[in-house]
């Protein structure tokens, strides 16, 4: 302690710490430890319907990261997909989200990349399959794709979601060259997860949570409606569980303001077969936690009236039910309760059965969950 | 050589209940803490999957969960005339291994050691004359329950017990115990809801004018928030606690309550599958510089610290501190030595009644604390002036299993195979219940923990010697307590009913209980005890040694609360006064 006090002493020149503290911010909001990992030395693998991509190292070391670089490099770079020697990023890399952020603040966040450890990790970034792999396609892929001058304006919400929270990412859907397609938010898949429908359609929107509840699941990873996982885990861990009230206050409002969209395309017919084989499997291996009547508790989410078990694509479902999953664990719910994995007790037909009857029970109404699905999951992991 | 590690504010011993409680105390006040544990990490969604967490043959009966006895086996005695021969297999007591301890295995029964107990020669000899103790090696333990008070309810609320006060400030509540020493407030879960068996015994004890109240059980009632803001689950009744972990998030455990707060606090570190071997002290043994620990792949690693808090099973504990020299070894002979001194087990009986088909008591609806007790016969609750012994039992009926391979009740005098045997098991199954006395256990001189002279574990160090026998004081108190079991069985009208007499000569393989105590014991003086009223070596002071070691002798309770509490009592001291001024916090 007294070494980091010792420390903090000798860099203690007010104006530097004010804008790295006003930087370090900005990596909060812009989650760059969801894909660079905490210590920012990239080497987290991306997995992408072209292949991997494997994130490369932005802390200030000079031979492996980012040391050499200028702040106007790093600008360049953030807001127009654009490294030093005139390399193209991959949009992976959400440059089309920060191209929204003012320059003051994306210099700010480089001044607080100059403070984090340098760490020596040479990382081989571009494992994507040809003809992906060649970076000089993404020059077409920006005059396609890349406009940023229709920006996020209005809202401090508006901005936050677009710029750099960078929501679209995962939430909106991606046409087949991977750029976002309409209606945005509404839902996607990305790497094994289904990230879900944020508007406000009725079935696979938010429109059952109110703003208050938005707010305290993006605070602390959970509400009474779900708790946060997989790759939404991260998000919240590392970044709006860390953000302002304020900031979560607005991207709440925005969100809560999103026109209805996505759905998934009705349910199944009473009587069907699945549904009725799924009640057994059910109830030996769902109900202890989350109860006969789904309605969960207040440690485990309820499954009846949950949005999250209607989505279009039970693709989430499925993994969390074969592979299991950890909640977020934040300051303010830090339980961080996990799903078991199940996989090695249920064959793909009774995941799929037990999908079917959770996602057309109790009130709830999707499509039924073919066994292929869950076969090319489980093949997945 | 071993390898030098950093130094670190405290240096922790075992994570189970009492570890991990420290731990998090102690990371809270702000010091750097590593904790060493010799079993492997464990957690819910990972370890504990309610897919196979109900499998009898795995945890219940090859006893997954538990130290096994190639790591570490202790020998046993009845006497001092006897030579102690090593246990095959853990059998009476089955201590637990790894993170969580035996936190992750236990059944849940949560109680407060008494006034009465905490100041217990006292009390016996300003009520019935120091002749009725003489034979005993009764004791106080420094500490009193008014101190302690606040730390019983600090491992309540940690733990969300459910259950109904039965004296809150002096005042007796209905519904409640109102033999308990008096508590601040509530438990902070009501009670479970009741089973048929426990609801037919509490009636039946009223009609004999006896007071039954439901069991204080770590298995939750309803969904809870604990204080560091810990959620947990409400209990599902599946009837597999004891032996087993908790799937869904409903029993107490050190995994439930505690880790994932500790587990994020920065200047916390877990070193799990890693054994320590010793601690070391300076030349003069006057204090604790480090300790020597193997990891799982055989390297020896010695780690520094300020100070060192034994937090492994009770017996593990003893065994540590005559391993490092903490203290001197207790001579049975000449009373000289405090380190395994008062070693203490627990004194039971059982009764067990078979009804027609007329009763059916489903005994599959369970969980490990789902039951009535009654304290009418506990401790000194009832006068013992015309009785020719002291102390006494918890009577409780709390049916912990209906599991299938465990739980075969069959009446006495059924055939032991055949069509009719498994007719027995059928009707045994679902038409009989029963109860049970859990009598305190009082020390005498003879009973001791000691290192054995001629079995080592697999790093050469002495394996520790058990030498027990019941006293004759705690024969008489619980054939007294068959004797009221018996009154009880008779109200019940049951077809047949059996209650069993204990009888000398403990033995080490038929399961009894894991409620191990002494060895450690607290006190205010210190060549009765081994530690100070704040579980600090008298001998040296850098050294904490926390758990049901500290316990100057048994109740007719289980254990875990007053471990917890101590627990908190210990961190207490350290956090408010040790760090302040390091040194003895009781003059010597």
């Amino acid at each position: 302690m007294r070494r980091l006090a010792f420390l903090a002493l000798l860099f203690a020149a007010p104006a530097l710490a004010a804008n790295t503290d006003a930087g370090k911010y900005q990596a909060v909001l812009g989650d760059c430890a969801g894909c660079h990992g905490k210590t920012l030395a990239g080497g987290v693998a991306l997995q992408m319907p072209f292949g991997t991509l494997v994130t490369p190292n932005i802390t200030p070391d000079r031979d492996t990261g980012t040391g050499n670089w200028s702040a106007a490099d790093f600008r360049k770079a953030m807001k127009t997909g654009v490294a030093p020697g005139g390399k193209l990023l991959y949009p992976a890399m959400p440059y089309p989200a920060y191209a929204h952020m003012p320059d003051g603040d994306v210099d700010a966040l480089f001044a607080y990349l100059r403070t984090v450890r340098p760490v020596k990790n040479a990382v081989r970034v571009n494992r994507l399959r040809f003809p992906f792999n060649i970076r000089f396609l993404m020059r077409g892929w920006n005059l396609l794709f890349f406009h940023p001058e229709n920006g996020a304006g209005g809202s401090r919400g508006r901005y936050l979601v677009e710029g750099p929270a960078h929501c679209g990412t995962c939430h909106t859907p991606k046409n087949l060259l991977g750029a976002d397609k309409a209606p945005a938010l509404s839902g996607a898949v990305l790497a094994g997860w289904y990230a879900p429908d944020l508007t406000g359609d009725r079935v696979t929107g938010l429109a059952s949570w109110s703003k208050a509840g938005l707010v305290e699941y993006l605070k602390t990873g959970r509400n009474s409606h779900s708790i946060a996982s997989g790759p939404m885990a991260e998000a919240v861990e590392n970044s709006t569980a860390l953000m302002t009230d304020g900031d979560l206050d607005a991207i709440a409002t925005y969100i809560k303001g999103l026109p209805a969209a996505g759905g998934n395309g009705g349910g199944v017919p009473r009587g069907d077969m699945q549904v009725q084989a799924g009640v057994a499997v059910y109830r030996l291996n769902c109900s202890a936690c989350h109860g006969a009547d789904g309605k969960g508790s207040a440690i485990f989410p309820p499954l009846a009236g949950n949005p999250n078990v209607r989505q279009a694509s039970a693709e989430t479902l499925a993994r969390v039910v074969l592979a299991g999953t950890r909640g977020a664990a934040t300051k303010g719910a830090p339980t961080g309760q996990g799903m078991p994995s199940l996989g090695w007790k249920l064959d793909d037909a009774a995941v799929a059965n037990v999908l079917t009857y959770i996602r057309n029970n109790w009130g709830n109404s999707a499509p039924a969950v073919e066994a292929g699905l869950v076969e090319r999951v489980r093949a997945a992991k | 050589m071993a390898k030098l590690l950093p130094r670190r504010d405290a240096v922790i011993i075992g994570l189970g209940w009492t570890g991990s409680i420290i731990a998090q105390q102690l990371a809270q006040a702000g010091l750097n803490v590593v904790a060493i544990e010799r079993g492997p990490w464990r957690d819910t969604p990972t370890d504990f999957n309610i897919g196979y967490m109900q499998d009898e043959l795995r945890y219940g009966i090859r006893k997954e969960l538990f130290l096994q006895p190639a790591v570490e086996a202790m020998t046993m005695r009845n006497d001092a005339s006897q030579t102690a021969l090593p246990m095959r297999d853990y059998g009476s007591f089955l201590p637990g291994n790894g993170v969580g301890g035996a936190g992750v295995h236990w059944n849940g029964h949560t109680w407060r050691f008494w006034d009465s107990d905490f100041s217990i020669r006292s009390h016996l000899t300003r009520r019935y004359g120091a002749k009725k103790i003489a034979g005993l090696q009764l004791q106080d333990w420094g500490a009193t329950y008014a101190e302690l008070e606040h730390c019983f309810d600090r491992f309540e609320y940690l733990a969300g017990i459910s259950g109904k006060a039965g004296n809150l400030r002096g005042r007796i509540q209905p519904g409640g115990n109102p033999f308990e020493s008096p508590r601040a407030r509530d438990y902070p879960n009501p009670p479970m809801k009741m089973s048929y068996a426990p609801t037919l015994f509490a009636q039946k004890a009223r009609e004999l004018g006896w007071h039954p109240f439901p069991t204080p059980s770590a298995n939750l009632s309803r969904s809870y928030v604990n204080p560091l803001g810990v959620r947990m689950g409400q209990c599902t009744y599946c009837g597999f606690c004891e032996r087993f972990a908790c799937a869904n998030y409903s029993k107490a455990s050190p995994q439930t309550c505690v880790l994932p707060v500790l587990m994020r606090q920065p200047n916390f570190e877990l070193r799990s599958e890693c054994e320590v071997l010793t601690v070391n002290l300076t030349p003069d043994g006057k204090a604790a510089k480090s300790v020597t620990y193997i990891d799982a792949k055989g390297v020896e690693y010695e780690q520094p610290g300020d100070m060192v808090v034994l937090c492994a099973y009770g017996l593990m504990n003893v065994r540590l501190m005559l391993l490092s020299k903490i203290g001197r070894q207790y001579d049975p002979v000449s009373g000289k030595g405090t380190v395994g001194r008062n070693y203490c087990y627990q004194t039971s009986s059982a009764a067990r009644l078979f009804f027609d088909s007329g009763k059916t008591f489903n005994p599959f609806i369970a969980a490990g604390s789902l039951g009535q007790t009654l304290d009418d016969f506990n401790g000194d609750a009832f006068d013992h002036s015309a009785l020719g012994f002291v102390g006494g039992a918890g009577f409780n009926c709390v049916l912990t299993n209906g599991r299938p391979i465990g739980y075969r009740p069959t009446a006495p005098g059924s055939p032991r195979w055949g069509a009719k045997w498994k007719q027995a098991v059928v009707d045994g199954y679902q038409h009989s219940t029963g109860f049970s006395s859990q009598g305190s256990s009082y020390p005498v001189r003879q009973n001791y923990l000691d290192l054995d002279p001629t079995y080592s574990d697999r790093h050469g160090r002495p394996l520790l010697r058990v030498t027990f026998d019941f006293p004759d004081n705690d024969i008489a108190m619980s054939h007294h307590m068959s004797d009221q079991m018996e009154k009880l069985a008779k109200v019940y009208g049951a077809k047949v009913a059996t209650v069993s007499r204990l009888k000398k000569g403990w033995d080490s393989v038929p399961y009894q209980s894991t409620h191990n105590t002494g060895g450690a014991v607290m006190g205010a003086d210190p060549k009765t005890s081994a530690v100070n009223k704040y579980l600090q070596s008298w001998d040296v002071p850098n050294v904490f040694v926390v758990g049901a070691s500290a316990f100057a002798h048994n109740a007719g309770m289980n254990p875990t609360g007053t471990v917890g509490a101590l627990a908190f009592w210990a961190a207490e001291a350290i956090t408010t006064k040790y760090i302040k001024s390091p040194g003895a916090l009781v003059p010597a």
